[in-house]
Order: structure tokens, then C-alpha cells, then sequence
């Protein structure tokens, strides 16, 4: 089945193709493309030149995943670590292939009738998450070398994430609702794969089988929004649906409004806001820990680089009925995600990844605030969704990697494992903090706290106040579990103090000698915590270079 | 005084806010060869004793260069872009009005090492404790150097962490929750300052406080400003504490260690007020002058209710913690400050201004004592220190007995002392306040506040009776309690002259601080123009 999808990624080109065709058979004037190659032939343009240096961070990475998926056949027992490696050159090569597109937008799959309604623009937006989502999975590779030399298949591995990271990587750029949908697509199938890829582990699979169901329902819903678009505007292209649905008839205006709020339920699933969250806690405590780091940053980056495209630049005029939604969405999602997160107990088991979980919900929610406030105030405003997610993304993985490290020492991986950590890794523990405190946007963690004044800024500049407050109590909620965590790394690990009373003595003594006990971390792992840790400095001390997106008009 | 050159003032002012954190880094590293002392412990703390007098020698320099002919001009100013994005600048600068707060700033933290040095903090590591007071000192000292909406609520954000840990890590009974309440509060607080700022911010199209308080309100409609003025309102007065939102207040000053307590009591609560007079009133008149009689009726609330609290927590049978009590006390004479600006009169300002400064010499010596007092008891509980027939002290410990008494006449607001000036003052504001603002209201305000200062007179009098007088008992074995009790000890008396020194020397010769203040006062007020 994957490998159906996976194929039909790559003859996308044809689909493009052909509905270039059914467009150009449409309008009256056949007029020869600029860029097409095929005039010789005598055809209306069918066929036409590839900008490859655009389109190469997302086949760099399909292409190498197929590359270690053959090459998983004829590489020893013992070699298979070298697969791991390839993963990351590969990844590590598709992130440089981004520099050359740096500075101008670049457009390719072209109607050759209307060469201004392309299917893949690599603009500035398209390259940040792009950046956002090879790096990212590059960062992940680093965490699951070690995992694959034993518990993991390599092979396997390897190939369903570069797949899954080549439709993320493919999302942001496409700009029409077929590509679209296929990229949304190649992002999610591999990702229940490798959710249940813990073998013989029964929570593993249960939990890949609520994603992958739950997820196809979302969507199911999200074709049907897109077929009813389709159907009202007579374009799948994104700029020619946002012109074309000014002027939908009468009769159709109810069903191009359902398609619009069809069409936004799926991404909003990717996204993980409510109500379609529930299926996070449980996954990402099922899946393997890089997987759960994996769909917490490149899983949300999917969700709503998506959902920015559709209502942005497709359905810019149903402003009031998307904006209003998207308010209440992002209020609900951080206040339920916050208040779940709150209650997690600190003494049960996996409560570190399930607080992680629900903390990435609350994050989804003030990640859609630019883009309700967008509705109001104008597509600038998503440049601080940009800004938010790339903080996110580098301080959310950064947080996993120690959970990685920890749960190596104690695989229940709950809270109060962590007590004490300063007195056995104390460099460990002031990263996990800081990262902690970055997501919590307080200082030290400058570059939290300032990705949030941009959120904040937005949702004050769109006049969205009473957004803006019910952000500012969730930001209050989420310090407490953020802090109480950064505080039961400096408790002394003797001690009972109030702070994690509920560490109990049933499970105390094991915690200890746990911690106690140092197993060497891997280099890798060690090497993304550095990486992560470095970056939120550096970000800290010029926090520009991301909120740079905030300022400047994006598309 | 004397000329410094600019570039000298600039650096001066720059390495007072980052040269604490720069200690804070280099007191988690470990000490270099030559400086290990007799042990890690004790080497960090002198580490911390360095750094701080360090930033308190500049503070001094900054001081003599600071130009006194022109108080009202920004001084040793740096403007760096640091984030065009949102246009945040790294703009330093001191004026007469935040000069003083500097200089208190750096003493208190310098006398908070200091007195850590000699009398370590019990609990976890001092590595930990010196490095999170560097940060606590230079998110204070910074709160007061900035001159942009955005890093001043950075400032104010920074010493929050290091605080929660002060409280939570090195406190007493009960400092969980009071550590929680302390930081969930002000952070709620300072939540919704960030969106009053950035409401300014928007509006106005620029964070530079110079830039807008020129500008006095004239690029914000009324509406704006009013919202604005509400939403930084609740933000600082939860930090000042104003009466209502005051709870927390007391409960953090219980727990926390005396170092803690001093510069909560000394520094922190100003950097509410100091908002309100660096942003509030210049930035958004209008909106203020809405505010202000809610202002002055919230801030008279707290006098007595300060008041009533503290009589309440001195009597008899009561089981009143000293620095509970003084907590309260701290309640109430913020808010004379609170009432000072209320009046948004030159007089009411400086007087605020004033009441400031004094409040952060006097309380910040009145937690040292009682801290002290606590280490020698072993309790700060009234009923059991003075039992019947009160604790004695000019008895057992006159040195100890005198300066406490001197610290709470101070308080009480005694002519001669720091405490006078600035609730005189502020009252005078209240008399006359600016026009526009309801003058019987205020009348009747002052008229409370006046009745404030009585019930102030009248607990701390108390506290006075039952702690330093009574009989010593000769040999009391009955109770348990020690005869006689050290006496001030040289640390303490070092840690602690500067303290009684400038209370008196600010009391009998007010002219030094308000010569400083009243042209920057007459400079905001008047919109820019001096």
C-alpha cells in the first residue's frame, strides 16, 4: 500500500500534466507555454521542462529513502548501521539543497495555459518549512541510529521516514488541492507504519491502528471538502480557486462554503487540534520515541502549513467563515492540550511523553493564532506561525532527545525518573531545562518568550483581544507543569520534597538507582542535544534570525 | 560630579546590567586555580560578594559621572537594533528617576552577598544560590536601565525564575506553595502587560519609551489608551502588590530566606511603581487620568487594610509572623507610593519616587533583622519570642534592640528619617491633585491615607513593646529560651550601617534625592518638554 502511494507521488508530474490538459482544453485560447519543450511536437504544450533544483529537497529525500530500501537487501546483518548514516547525508544533503533557492521564488508545473497557476512554488514560506522539516528529520535520524542496530529493522526504518519527511517536505510548496492532498498523504501513511513498528509490543499497534483510523476518516472528510470545491470553482489550482470563488453562483454558495469547512477538518486532524487530538497521548506513548519527537514538530508542520495554504491563499474570501473557526479552534486546542497536561501525574508510567504529547496540543493552538489572526489583518500575519513553529520545532525535539537519554536509564519514562538528573548529568539537565523554559516563554529561554510576543502581537494587531487573553491564561497554565518539571530536575534525589511527593517511595528507590546508574549516551543522540541546545542559544541571543519570518510578507 | 566621557558612562551602564549574568555563568563553572578558597562553598560565595561589588563600584562611578546639572536628560544612553523584526532595540540609559532605584539595587544585592558570604543560606548548594542571584540582580538592575517596552517586559519576566527558585530551594516552612503562588501571580500579571505593551506598541508604531513618552499620548486614542492603561495596570499592580492582587505578597515573604525577602521587599515591588511612572504615566496620560481616582481608592484600600492586617498579626495571642507582618506593612506603604502617582502631580510623583527609595532602605533593614532575629530564636513567631511579657531585647541584646526599634520608628514615617518624606509628599499630592481629577475624592483619600500613617504608628509601636521591652528573665530555665542572645555581630553591623546610614542621611537631607527626580518628574509630566 505504501509503496502504491509512494508511486503515486512520483507520477504526480503526469497528474499535473494532465489536468494542464483538461485546463488548457477548457479555456479557448490554446496559448504555448513559455517554458514547454514539447512545441516541436506539434502537441498544445503537454510536456514541459522541470525546474529539478526546485523540486530537489523533497526528491533528494525520496530518492535516497527508495536508494535504502534496495539497498537494505544487499547490505550484511552487521552493516546495517550504515544505512542510518546514509539517512542523514541524505537528509543532510537535501537541507543544503535549499541554499541555492534562497532569495527568489521559483515555480514549476505549470499550467502551460496560465503560466501564473503553478503546482509547486518554492517562495520563502515553502523553503522555511521545508527547513523546518528536513531538519527536523534530520534531528530524528540522529536520535534512531541507535534504535535501529537493535529493535528497529533498518531498512524498513529508514525508508518510511525519508518517505514521510519527502511529503512533508513536498506540502508547503504545492499549490494546488491535488498535490496537495498527495503530499498530505505520502506525510501520514509511512507515519502509521512506523508508529506500530515496535514489534510484538501490543501498545504499539493498538496505537497505529487509532492514527491510521482516525486519520483516514479525517481524510475522507477532507476529499470530499476538496471534490465540492472542485466542483463549485472548476479548478484544483489554488490562486484560481481563490479567484473563482468570488464569483460561485447562488445556487452552489452553500456548497463551496461546505467545501471550504470540509476541506480545513483534515488538516486541522494533522494539526492536532480539537477535537481531533484524541488520538495523540495514546500515539505518541505507543510509538517509538524518535517517531513521537518525529510527529510532534514534522506531524503539526504538516497540519497547518496545510491548513495556511487552503485558507490563505485558496479561500482568502470566505475570510469570516475560516477565521472565526480557526479562533475558537486554536483557543480550544491550547486550553484543552494545557488542562490535560496539567493533570498528568508525575509517579505514572510514561507520564514524561504523555505530558510532551498533550504540551504539543497546547503548542498547536498558539501556533494557529497568526493564522485565525491572518483572516483579520492579512497573510503577513503568518510569518509569526513560521517564526512560532521553527522555535517550536528546535526546542521540542531538543526536549525528546533528553527524554531519549533518560529513558535509556529508566523506560517507564515517568516524571519523577527525572528528579535529580542535575546531580548525575548536570549538563543534560540545564539543556532539558532550557528547553522546558523555552517552551514555557520565559527567560532564559529568550527565544520562547519572544516567539510568543509575535503571537501575541498578531492576535492583537488582527483586534483578536479575548484571544489574546485566553492565550495569556494558557501561557500561565502551561508554566506551572513546565516549571515543575524544570524543578524536579534540581531536587536533590534523596530528598522528599512537595514538589514531587508523588514520586512515593513504591517506586522511589528504583528511580534512583536508575538515574544513579549511568549508561554511556550515544554520540548521536548526545550530537542533537548539543545541535538543539546550540541553536536555542544562539536563537536567545539573536532571535532575528527566526522572527525575521514575522516581519515580511511570505508568499 | 566629575567628567566621565560618554563612551566610559555607556559602557559603565551596560556592564551593570550584563555583568551579572556574566558572573552568574562563570559561578556555575568551577573556580579557577588561586581562587578556590578554603572550599567550593566558600569560594562561590565570595565569587557572588565580587561580582556584586563589582556592579556596585560602577554603579557608584555611573553615579559621580552621571551629570547632575541635567537630571532629566537620558544618560550614558546605548541604542543597538537587536530584533528588527519586531523592532526591539537594546536602548540603555538613566535618568534622575531611575538612578536611585540603580544604585539601591546594586547595595542591596551587594549587602545580600555579603551577608550570604558570612552566613551561608541553608539548603541545596550556594553554587546554585549565587548564580540565581546574579540573574535575579541583573534582571532588576535591567528592569530599570531599559528604555524599550519589549525588553523591559523581558526584564521583568527575568527575575522571575530565579526568584520562584530562591523561595522553592532556600526557603522556609511552607515555600512550595508560597513560590507557586508567587510566580503564578506575577506571571498572570505580566501576561497581560505584555498585551497592554504591545497594544501601545502597535498602535504607536514604536517600543522606545523616550519616542512615546515625547510623545505623550498624542499618536494613541483615548480608547487605546485607556485598555492599554488597564491591562499594564493589573500587570504592575500585582508586582507592587496593589491591594486586591496583594496575596501573594505576604505568603512569599513568609517563606523565603532573608536574602530573598530583602530583595523582594527592596526591589522587586519597586519595579511595579517604577512602571507606572516610566510607562504609564508618560505614555498614556489619558488613559491614566480615567484611572487614577480608581488608582488612589485601590491604593488608600491598601493603606489601612496594610494596617489593620499588621495590628491584627501584633497582637497578643495572634501568632503573628514578624515577617509576615512586615510583609503587610510593605502593602501598606506602597500604597502611599501607588497614592503619589495616583495624583499624577509632581509633588504626588516624587513623593512616590522618594517613598520608593525609602521603603527599599528601611524594609529591606527591617527583613535583615528580623531575619537575624529568626536565625537567634529559631522562630519569627511574635507570641513565642516576646511569650507574656515580651522578648527583651534592649536587655539581652541592646545592639540588636536599638536597630530594630530604629528601623521600625523609620517605618512608621518618623520626621528625621527616609520613611517622612516621600508619605508626606505623597498626601501634599493628594491635597492638590493634577486638574481634571476629582479634588474632594482625593481629599478624602488623603484624609484615609493620613489615618493610615496613625494605624502604621500604631503596630509598629507595638511590635517595638512586645519585642524589645520586657524584663530578661535572669535565669530562665522554665521556658527553654537562652538568657542572653549574641548581639549584633560585625558581619551583621557591616552588612547593615550603609542601610541605617543612608536612611538618615535621605531623611535629613531629602534634597539629594528629589534634586535627582523632580526635573525627570517635571519632564514626563509635562509630555517630554522640560
Amino acid at each position: 500500500m505504501i509503496t502504491a502511494i509512494r508511486s503515486a507521488a512520483e507520477t504526480m508530474n503526469g497528474a499535473a500534466a494532465q489536468e494542464a490538459a483538461t485546463d488548457g482544453a477548457l479555456s479557448p485560447a490554446v496559448a504555448p507555454g513559455a517554458v514547454s519543450l514539447a512545441d516541436a511536437s506539434g502537441g498544445a504544450g503537454l510536456v514541459q521542462s522541470v525546474d529539478w533544483l526546485a523540486i530537489a529537497p523533497p526528491t533528494i529525500t525520496a530518492v535516497v529513502g527508495l536508494i535504502l530500501l534496495v539497498a537494505d537487501l544487499f547490505v550484511p546483518e552487521k552493516r546495517k548501521g550504515l544505512l542510518g548514516y546514509g539517512a542523514v547525508a541524505g537528509l543532510t544533503v537535501a537541507i543544503i539543497s535549499l541554499v541555492p533557492l534562497l532569495g527568489e521564488d521559483r515555480t514549476t508545473f505549470c499550467l502551460t495555459t496560465d503560466t501564473t497557476a503553478c503546482s509547486y512554488t518554492a517562495d520563502a514560506f515553502a523553503l522555511s518549512i521545508q527547513l523546518l522539516v528536513l531538519g527536523g528529520a534530520l534531528l530524528t535520524a540522529l536520535l534512531s541510529l541507535h534504535r535501529t542496530r537493535d529493535e528497529l529493522p533498518a531498512g524498513e526504518y529508514w525508508f518510511l521516514l525519508l518517505s514521510s519527511t519527502a511529503g512533508a517536505a513536498l506540502l508547503p510548496a504545492s499549490r494546488d488541492l491535488a498535490t496537495l492532498i498527495v503530499a498530505l498523504e505520502v506525510a501520514s501513511l509511512p507515519a502509521f507504519a512506523l508508529v506500530g513498528m515496535r514489534r510484538g509490543d501490543r501498545l504499539s499497534s493498538e496505537s497505529a491502528l487509532k492514527f491510521f483510523l482516525s486519520s483516514v476518516t479525517a481524510t475522507a472528510v477532507t476529499l470530499l471538502g476538496v471534490s465540492f470545491v472542485y466542483a463549485t470553482t472548476g479548478s484544483l489550482h489554488l490562486t484560481r480557486i481563490a479567484a473563482n470563488l468570488g464569483d460561485v453562483s447562488g445556487q452552489l454558495e452553500t456548497l463551496a462554503r461546505t467545501g471550504v469547512a470540509l476541506t480545513l477538518i483534515g488538516f486541522a486532524f494533522k494539526t492536532a487540534a480539537v477535537p481531533f487530538h484524541f488520538w495523540v497521548p495514546d500515539t505518541y506513548v505507543g510509538a517509538p520515541l524518535p517517531i513521537a519527537a518525529f510527529l510532534s514538530v514534522i506531524g503539526k508542520a504538516v497540519g497547518f502549513s496545510g491548513l495556511v495554504l487552503v485558507t490563505v491563499i485558496a479561500f482568502p474570501g470566505y475570510a469570516d467563515v475560516w477565521g472565526p473557526a480557526i479562533a475558537v479552534l486554536a483557543a480550544l486546542t491550547m486550553t484543552a492540550g494545557n488542562a490535560a497536561a496539567l493533570r498528568q501525574s508525575a509517579s505514572r508510567d510514561w507520564s514524561a511523553v504523555r505530558l510532551l504529547a498533550w504540551s504539543s496540543v497546547a503548542q498547536a493552538g498558539y501556533i494557529l493564532v497568526p493564522i485565525a489572526a491572518a483572516a483579520y489583518a492579512g497573510a503577513d500575519q503568518i510569518g509569526s506561525t513560521v517564526a512560532y513553529a521553527l522555535m517550536y520545532a528546535v526546542v521540542n525535539l531538543g526536549a525528546f532527545a533528553v527524554v531519549t537519554v533518560v529513558s535509556r536509564t529508566s523506560p517507564r519514562n515517568r516524571l519523577s525518573d527525572y528528579r535529580g538528573l542535575w546531580y548525575t548529568r548536570p549538563l543534560t539537565a540545564l539543556t532539558l531545562g532550557f528547553f522546558l523554559l523555552c517552551l514555557a516563554g520565559l527567560p532564559p529561554g529568550i527565544i520562547g518568550l519572544f516567539a510568543k510576543v509575535t503571537v501575541f502581537s498578531s492576535a492583537v494587531d488582527a483586534g483578536l483581544g479575548w484571544l489574546a487573553v485566553v492565550m495569556g491564561v494558557n501561557v500561565v497554565i502551561a508554566l506551572y507543569y513546565y516549571l515543575k518539571w524544570t524543578a524536579i530536575l534540581f531536587q536533590a534525589p534523596g530528598t522528599a520534597d512537595a514538589g514531587a511527593e508523588s514520586a512515593g517511595a513504591e517506586s522511589g528507590g528504583v528511580a534512583v538507582s536508575g538515574a544513579g546508574t549511568l549508561v554511556r549516551t550515544p554520540v548521536a543522540v548526545t550530537t542533537a542535544i548539543a545541535l538543539t541546545a546550540a541553536v536555542g542559544v544562539l536563537l536567545s541571543g539573536y532571535p532575528q534570525l527566526v522572527l525575521r519570518f514575522a516581519a515580511t510578507s511570505l508568499f | 560630579m566629575i567628567d566621565i566621557s560618554e563612551s566610559v558612562m555607556q559602557f559603565l551602564l551596560a556592564f551593570i546590567v550584563v555583568g551579572p549574568l556574566i558572573g552568574a555563568v562563570a559561578a556555575l563553572l568551577p573556580a579557577p586555580p588561586g581562587l578556590r578558597g578554603t572550599g567550593p562553598d566558600q569560594a562561590v560565595l565570595r565569587h557572588g560578594v565580587t561580582v556584586t561589588g563589582a556592579i556596585l563600584a560602577a554603579a557608584i562611578a555611573l553615579v559621580i559621572g552621571f551629570d547632575h546639572d541635567q537630571p532629566s536628560k537620558m544618560q550614558a544612553t546605548t541604542d543597538i537594533s537587536w530584533i528588527p523584526a519586531l523592532d526591539v532595540r537594546i536602548h540603555l540609559g538613566v535618568d534622575g528617576i531611575s538612578l536611585p532605584l540603580l544604585v539601591l539595587t546594586a547595595l542591596l544585592s551587594f549587602l545580600c552577598a555579603l551577608y550570604s558570604y558570612f552566613k551561608p543560606p541553608t539548603g541545596p548548594s550556594p553554587k546554585a544560590f549565587v548564580a540565581l542571584l546574579l540573574v535575579l540582580e541583573s534582571g532588576m538592575l535591567a528592569t530599570f536601565a531599559v528604555l524599550d517596552l519589549v525588553l523591559f517586559f523581558l526584564a521583568f519576566e527575568m527575575v522571575l525564575i530565579p526568584m520562584y527558585f530562591l523561595i522553592a530551594r532556600w526557603g522556609g516552612e511552607a515555600r512550595q506553595p508560597a513560590a507557586w503562588k508567587f510566580i503564578l501571580y506575577t506571571l498572570l500579571g505580566s501576561v497581560v502587560m505584555l498585551l497592554g505593551l504591545l497594544l501601545i506598541g502597535l498602535q504607536s508604531g514604536t517600543f522606545d519609551m523616550v519616542a512615546l513618552a515625547t510623545d505623550n499620548g498624542r499618536g494613541l486614542t483615548a480608547s487605546t489608551q485607556v485598555i492599554a492603561v488597564l491591562a499594564i495596570g493589573i500587570g504592575l499592580a500585582v508586582k507592587t502588590p496593589m491591594w486586591p492582587l496583594h496575596s501573594w505578597l505576604p505568603d512569599a515573604h513568609t517563606a523565603a530566606p532573608t536574602v530573598g525577602s530583602v530583595l523582594l521587599a527592596g526591589v522587586l515591588l519597586k519595579m511595579g511603581t517604577y512602571g507606572f511612572v516610566r510607562i504609564v504615566l508618560p505614555i498614556a496620560p489619558e488613559g491614566m487620568q480615567t484611572f487614577a481616582p480608581y488608582l488612589a481608592a485601590f491604593a488608600v484600600a491598601g493603606i489601612v487594610y496594610g494596617s489593620l492586617a499588621c495590628l491584627a498579626l501584633a497582637k497578643q495571642g495572634a501568632a503573628g509572623d514578624l515577617k509576615r507582618l512586615i510583609a503587610y506593612s510593605s502593602v501598606g506603604h506602597m500604597g502611599f507610593v501607588l497614592l503619589g502617582i495616583a495624583t499624577m502631580t509632581p509633588t504626588g510623583v516624587n513623593g512616590a519616587l522618594f517613598a520608593n527609595v525609602a521603603h527599599g532602605l528601611i524594609t529591606g533593614l527591617l527583613f535583615f533583622l528580623v531575619g537575624a532575629l529568626k536565625d537567634r530564636y529559631g522562630t519569627a513567631d511574635l507570641d513565642t519570642l516576646a511569650g507574656a511579657a515580651g522578648a527583651a531585647l534592649y536587655g539581652r541584646a541592646p545592639r540588636l534592640g536599638g536597630l530594630l526599634a530604629f528601623a521600625a520608628v523609620a517605618s512608621l514615617g518618623l520626621p528625621g528619617l527616609a520613611g517622612f518624606w516621600g508619605e508626606m509628599l505623597a498626601l501634599f499630592g493628594a491635597f492638590d491633585p493634577a486638574p481634571g481629577l476629582n479634588r474632594p475624592a482625593f481629599l478624602v483619600f488623603m484624609v484615609i491615607g493620613g489615618f493610615g500613617t496613625l494605624l502604621t504608628a500604631a503596630y509598629l509601636l507595638i511590635v517595638v513593646r512586645r519585642v524589645c521591652m520586657g524584663t530578661p528573665p535572669p535565669e530562665d530555665r522554665r521556658s527553654g529560651a537562652p538568657a542572653a542572645i549574641p548581639d549584633v555581630r560585625t558581619y551583621e553591623l557591616v552588612t547593615w550601617s550603609p542601610l541605617v546610614a543612608l536612611t538618615v542621611l535621605a531623611g535629613l537631607w531629602p534634597a539629594v534625592l528629589l534634586g535627582l527626580t523632580d526635573p525627570a518628574v517635571q519632564k514626563l509630566l509635562a509630555g517630554g518638554k522640560s
